[in-house]
């Protein structure tokens, strides 16, 4: 396959994700708002989190200033000027798939084509009811896309390529989720069960859809220990760090390229890490520390994936030509 | 050729007294038996499938308005007989052997020059001869491997050539979605006419790309090279690579190494063999033509005059397909084949001369007045349809740089019966076949007919309003 269309597709898959990411975590900070204010502190404090997770609080600060409800759920979900917002993932999705039009199918395309058209004729201003109703049809997209995705395309490399870019993205995402919010988690003797953390630790959980998958694995009270597990080490939870790096690594095995070895190395030694890790010791380790690591360890693995695969570097490729 | 007997045109489905033509007459008869409204309600499934696709392969702009530029088809067949056809067929066969045979010949010992046939002048100043090509050897001595010929209609047996297509031709896409959504449409037509085949054209495509690879490869890789997804084309680029099932790279995709071209794979870098190109010479290698391209790839040149990586079509081939060599076309086949030349050229004025020039200036309202340079009917003057002032401002623009037109008689474009809003009526036509040349020249029966929506329009070309249809040529 032809580097610049893995290379599209691995974008078109991750930006997607992105966006769907995005529409989570500013839903629940939406749901948490609602929330009597002493839970988090402050309303700034609450709304730095959807910024500091997706790494966009200093453009917002140079923009608006203290991190406010309707001005952070802008910039996040519609400002054509922030990078990462929901609106430009969704353009440069549909312009990742555009130019592999020919590698993707019709449905794909249409799916990702009336996503894009349809957010344009959505109202460029938003209040509180239709923020949530946004976030809800951002999620329906992403669902939508994958369905169509598995259910038309040829499983073959290209598809390595869709899931390389979802998982390494969501993988992503669920450990700045729970790195923004380790604080909570740490086990603090004096509020096991209180009301105050399970709002917290709920909120977390919804926020990558893991509220019910809890409540159904551990019919209990939820703790802090747990809601790691459930989210880090659990291989059975779609979007927790081993289910991703589960399905980073057959993508690679998949793949296959010669070229590959050092990140199929990499994707392992995280993988293993994560099958064979335990709970405890992460927290005994740091859990902030543990997730750093975890995030390091991904964009490293990003940066072998694309000069492995995905780059269009003459003297890389002219390196192996002569090996 | 009288030009007053062009004021009648020639209608291919019916003869002047109304009776339908001998090669119409089962559809005709089938056309009379339809009920009403079945034309119009097979048309607008149609258009629902072309909108389809449409929505699929032409979005542009940012917008869903702006998106689509869909050439209008029409679902009335042109219909050509066997024998009709034999006869098209070896005179663009005919054609293009001694366009191939010019092309090596002005890049190796120009024999034609010598023998006096055509000028060094008209050759070497071209502007799109390339003197990088010179001594370059070809496979099989082909340059043109891909050419679109227009033909037009006068009369019964009476047909012209247009314009020689030897760059990047484009349209064999529409010809074949064309073919489909007839058979789609009209299973029963099908049935009832035994229409040559056109379906194979990628396979003999891939073929005659595969002989023009440089000798002793015996497994060539093949690509399609686009200028990108925001080229008009792109569709058919797409098209074909998938066709063929091969890839369609951009420059970006490729990069040269000593002298032989790799594309960027996953597997790492591929070494690539033919390139059928759908760029032009000047944008293919910032290094020798245009610099300031970013859609070709540096080094192309040197690889490609090296022999390892073959271009279809080659470089240089424009000076062959310029509406002032046109003129000398008839001259290369009795020149390089030693044969009559069995389609003719449209009569055609060069105002570089001066008595050329004179006659033209005087006859202006009943001429076609082109750029030398020009192409899709862009920047040219239709005597008989324009006003007194279009006339004198082209006259001005003609005095200013007479050798940078020439002039033809108006022809009477033949018509055939086209669905229009007020029904069935008669719209005028032309033909552009696709002639390959490989080992052999090939070419599928029929080609891409373009149809002049407006009544009584003689211009056929996309991008000024004009339609297509599906072609047939009907076995014996």
């Amino acid at each position: 396959m032809l580097s610049r269309t893995a290379e599209n597709l691995f974008w078109m898959a991750r930006h997607i994700e992105r966006a769907e990411n995005t529409a989570r975590v500013l839903d629940v900070a939406h749901r948490t708002s609602l929330l009597p204010l002493d839970i988090e502190g402050t309303q700034a404090y609450l709304w730095y989190a959807p910024l500091n997770i997706t790494g966009c609080a200093d453009s917002y600060e140079v923009k608006y200033g203290l991190a406010r409800a309707d001005a952070v759920s802008h910039y996040m979900a519609l400002d054509p000027d922030n990078p990462t917002s929901i609106y430009n993932c969704l353009k440069l999705a549909r312009e990742n798939a555009r130019t592999v039009r020919g590698a993707i199918t019709t449905e794909m395309w249409e799916v990702i084509n009336d996503t894009w058209l349809e957010l344009n004729r959505l109202p460029k201003q938003m209040d509180y009811e239709n923020f949530r109703d946004f976030f809800d049809w951002v999620k329906n997209r992403s669902h939508l896309f994958r369905g169509v995705t598995l259910g038309t395309i040829i499983k073959d490399i290209g598809l390595s390529f869709i899931k390389l870019g979802t998982f390494l993205e969501r993988a992503d995402n669920t450990a700045r989720i729970l790195d923004v919010k380790y604080h909570i988690l740490l086990p603090s003797l004096d509020h096991i069960g209180g009301a105050a953390d399970y709002y917290q630790w709920g909120s977390l959980l919804k926020s990558v859809s893991a509220f019910e998958a809890y409540q159904k694995t551990y019919r209990d009270v939820i703790s802090p220990q747990r809601v790691s597990e459930l989210l880090i080490f659990r291989d059975d939870m779609p979007r927790s760090l081993h289910a991703c790096m589960d399905e980073v690594e057959s993508a690679l095995i998949a793949i296959n390229g010669h070229s590959g070895k050092e990140a199929r190395r990499l994707a392992g030694e995280q993988h293993a890490a994560l099958h064979f890790g335990l709970t405890q010791d992460a927290f005994s380790d740091g859990l902030h520390e543990f997730l750093t690591d975890f995030l390091k360890n991904t964009a490293l693995l990003s940066r072998e994936i694309r000069e492995a695969y995905l780059s269009r570097q003459e003297t890389a490729l002219i390196r192996q030509l002569t090996t | 050729m009288d030009t007053k007997t062009l004021k009648k045109y020639f209608n291919e489905m019916y003869a002047d007294n109304g009776a339908v033509r001998g090669i119409y007459e089962r559809y005709g008869n089938w056309l009379k038996d339809l009920p009403d409204g079945t034309l119009e309600r097979r048309n607008a499934e149609a258009e629902l499938l072309f909108r389809r696709l449409g929505i699929t392969f032409a979005v542009y702009g940012e917008d869903a308005g702006e998106a689509e530029r869909l050439i209008p088809f029409d679902i009335v067949p042109r219909i050509f007989g066997a024998s009709e056809w034999q006869r098209l067929e070896l005179g663009l066969k005919q054609r293009v052997r001694a366009l191939n045979a010019f092309l090596h010949d002005i890049y190796h010992d120009q024999e034609i020059i010598k023998a006096g046939i055509i000028t060094e002048q008209q050759v070497l100043n071209n502007a799109q001869y390339r003197p990088e090509m010179k001594g370059v050897n070809l496979p099989n001595q082909v340059y043109a491997h891909i050419a679109g010929i227009d033909l037009v209609r006068i009369a019964e047996n009476d047909f012209y050539v247009l314009e020689d297509n030897l760059r990047t031709p484009s349209g064999v896409s529409y010809m074949l979605e064309n073919r489909k959504t007839m058979m789609r449409l009209f299973p029963e037509l099908f049935v009832k006419h035994a229409v040559e085949p056109v379906e194979h054209y990628p396979q003999m495509l891939l073929n005659t790309l595969r002989e023009a690879a440089p000798p002793n490869v015996a497994y060539p890789v093949i690509v399609v090279m686009t200028p990108g997804s925001y080229n008009s084309a792109y569709f058919e680029h797409a098209y074909l690579a998938s066709q063929m099932g091969v890839e369609l790279v951009e420059g970006q995709d490729l990069f040269v190494h000593q002298q032989k071209v790799y594309m960027h794979t996953t597997e790492g870098p591929q070494q690539v063999h033919v390139i059928y190109r759908r760029v032009d010479d000047d944008f293919i290698d910032p290094r020798v033509f245009r610099p300031d391209s970013t859609l070709g790839v540096p080094g192309l040149m040197e690889a490609y005059c090296s022999g390892n990586v073959a271009l279809a079509n080659g470089v240089g081939t424009g000076v062959a397909d310029d509406k002032s060599t046109y003129l000398f076309v008839p001259e290369m086949i009795r020149f390089y084949l030693g044969e009559a030349p069995i389609l003719s050229n449209v009569p055609t004025w060069r105002l570089s001369e001066s008595e050329d020039l004179s006659y033209v200036l005087a006859h202006l309202p009943e001429l076609v007045v082109k750029e030398v340079q020009g192409s899709g009917g862009y920047g040219m003057l239709v005597g008989p349809t324009s006003s007194k002032a279009e006339i004198e401002a082209y006259r001005l623009r003609i005095l200013a740089e007479p050798a940078k037109f020439i002039a033809q008689p108006t022809l009477a474009l033949s018509s055939c019966p086209t669905l229009v809003e007020s029904g069935v009526a008669p719209r005028h036509v032309d033909l552009r076949p696709f002639v390959l040349s490989g080992k052999d020249v090939r070419i599928v029966p029929g080609g891409l007919t373009r149809v002049a929506l407006t009544e009584g329009s003689l211009v056929v070309n996309s991008s000024q309003g004009g339609g297509t249809k599906d072609t047939w040529v009907l076995e014996d």
